[in-house]
């Protein structure tokens, strides 16, 4: 509502919490439900079958040598086909964390969520995978720290991001 | 003075019902790796703009535009996406060619449609959610009002807009991306089941997965690329009010809009002798009409008797939709647009195959939104 010479005060009165008790407040209520089933494409696919065996795949683009994970088909730097399957570790360095304390919800969190990029061994530095940590405390956390892939059993291992559990720490080599 | 921006190079991927094989990101690299080779340039060093035509809901992700640059070349350049048609796409390239910004501008926009599980649901959630949203039905029936209001302003006999999809069916055996081709008559189209009357489902295009990627350019740049340039010489868009209740529902007022900007951009002045060829929107059969009407290529009212006279065959004075249109090769969401501009290029470079129309030179293709919007955009073409 623009206030003009005509028009010198807003109309009505303020919605109080017993406005809203009392239904004397009027809303419109929708639950939007879209529901998806995204085709994985070739390289992802690959990949999370090879997560479902406890291995980790990445692709290689022969023009910068660079070794991608999550892999691609496509280099995005040189864009090209990438051209090989490279089977890669299941260890590696943190390159970064986040402890986060938040919920979805914005609640907070009884037990923090540790959250790092780990650049993978046998990728190319700088290259890796989001994931959780597990088995430290989060006082010990630090850049640098290398860590191993902590796997599901095979028999639960469905083929997806979270076939891995956790990375822990490993300790110097 | 007549707009004059090149496409330079044009490219496509999928046009099936479903391509499971292919995440939308591998989609989009087949069609941009096309593109790219058709216009002879490098995306990494040739191009200064990209732009993407997609909308959230559609993609199933929030945010879209962060996941587009990879698949096009487009790492740390210059890239926006804009939730609109194809053709409005184009529009924005043309503007980033005209004010210098760039010299060479890419285009991309497609439908994976097949990775959406529930898309009514997503239809119906574009319908204003307190005074529409109430209405428990397929949003098809945005498209039954729509109709029967056309039809009955304009006094159009209903087996005309059969024809329609009887036209376009019939057009999209010949193309090899016409995935909904076939060859019926007019007594099928009206007897199949009815989708909202008096729309009928052979009179409701299928959404099919494709993407397209155009490469734009400068008209100084154009002369060193390529050698089959098709040039945008008028480009229109424009959008009606959103209000079911209070919009004209017979007449596509959008496309009236969008169509005269484009045809006093690129000075034409008698549209309905004007054109070789049109790709107007026919989303539904109806729609054709409303469009032909629209952009003056039909006489007001008179859109359907000139289609069951066979003005608009492939053959007749006017090919409309020559390519199967929506109808006939399928509905490809907000790369539309860009599907009808793929198919005016192929014709004016005489590249149309099976499809090819002899001495197209100029063309008019326009786009609409889709349910529940009134927008379009309008672009004339020339060789």
């Amino acid at each position: 509502m623009i206030l003009s010479q005509k028009i010198t005060s807003y109309p009505g009165h303020e919605i109080t919490p017993e406005d809203v008790k009392e239904g004397k407040y009027l809303d419109v209520v929708y639950k939007f439900e879209p529901k998806y089933s995204w085709a994985a494409g070739v390289a992802i696919s690959r990949f999370l079958a090879e997560l479902k065996e406890g291995r980790i795949i990445a692709r290689k683009c022969m023009n910068c040598e660079r070794i991608l994970v999550p892999p691609r088909m496509y280099c995005e730097q040189c864009f090209r086909p990438t051209d090989e399957w490279v089977q890669i570790k299941d260890t590696g360095t943190i390159n970064t964390y986040s402890i986060s304390h938040v919920g979805t919800d914005a609640r907070r969190l009884k037990t923090p969520i540790l959250v790092a990029v780990v650049d993978l061994d046998g990728a190319t530095p700088g290259m890796g995978i989001l994931h959780n940590l597990g088995e430290v405390e989060p006082s010990e956390i630090k850049v640098g720290m290398k860590v191993k892939a902590v796997w599901k059993s095979s028999s639960e291992r469905q083929g997806a991001i979270t076939d891995i559990r956790y990375f822990r720490p490993i300790g110097e080599e | 003075m007549p707009l004059r921006i090149g496409i330079v190079g044009v490219g496509y991927s999928g046009f099936d019902s479903m391509t499971p094989s292919l995440s939308t990101r591998e989609l989009m690299f087949e069609a941009a790796t096309r593109a790219y080779e058709d216009a002879g340039v490098d995306p990494r060093k040739d191009v200064q703009s990209f732009i993407c035509c997609t909308e959230d809901f559609w993609e199933g992700i929030s945010i879209t535009d962060e996941y587009m640059p990879d698949q096009l070349g487009a790492v740390l350049k210059p890239l926006c996406t804009i939730s609109s048609d194809g053709i409005v796409g184009l529009a924005t390239a043309c503007m980033h060619i005209m004010s210098g910004i760039a010299d060479v501008a890419v285009v991309e926009s497609h439908s994976k449609i097949s990775d959406v599980v529930n898309p009514d649901e997503i239809s119906s959630f574009a319908l204003d959610p307190i005074y529409d949203h109430h209405v428990n039905a397929d949003p098809r029936f945005v498209a039954g009002l729509e109709m029967a209001r056309y039809l009955k302003e304009t006094a159009t006999k209903r087996e005309y807009c059969a024809q329609v999809a009887v036209k376009n069916k019939k057009n999209a055996l010949l193309n090899p991306r016409g995935v909904h081709g076939a060859d019926l008559d007019k007594k099928a189209v009206l007897n199949s089941k009815i989708a909202a009357s008096p729309l009928t489902e052979l009179e409701s295009s299928k959404t099919i997965d494709g993407s397209m990627v155009f490469v734009l350019a400068s008209a100084q740049k154009a002369k060193k690329l390529g050698n089959h340039t098709v040039w945008i010489n008028g480009i229109g868009w424009s959008s009606d009010t959103p209000w079911l209740e209070d919009r004209d529902m017979a007449r596509a007022a959008y496309a009236e809009q969008s169509a005269a900007r484009a045809y006093k951009m690129a000075g034409v002045r008698n549209p309905a002798t004007y054109f070789d060829l049109a790709e107007v929107d026919d989303t539904y059969s109806y729609k054709e009409l409303q469009s032909l009407e629209a952009l003056k290529l039909a006489a007001k009212g008179k859109a359907g008797k000139m289609v069951e006279s066979g003005a608009f065959d492939r053959d007749g004075r006017l090919p409309v939709n020559a390519s199967g249109g929506s109808l006939g090769v399928g509905h490809l969401l907000e790369a539309t647009g860009l599907h009808r501009v793929l198919e005016a290029v192929l014709q004016l470079r005489g590249q149309a195959g099976r499809l090819q129309i002899q001495r197209a030179k100029k063309a008019v293709v326009q786009s609409w939104r889709g349910i529940p919007t009134a927008t379009g955009a309008v672009a004339v073409l020339g060789n």
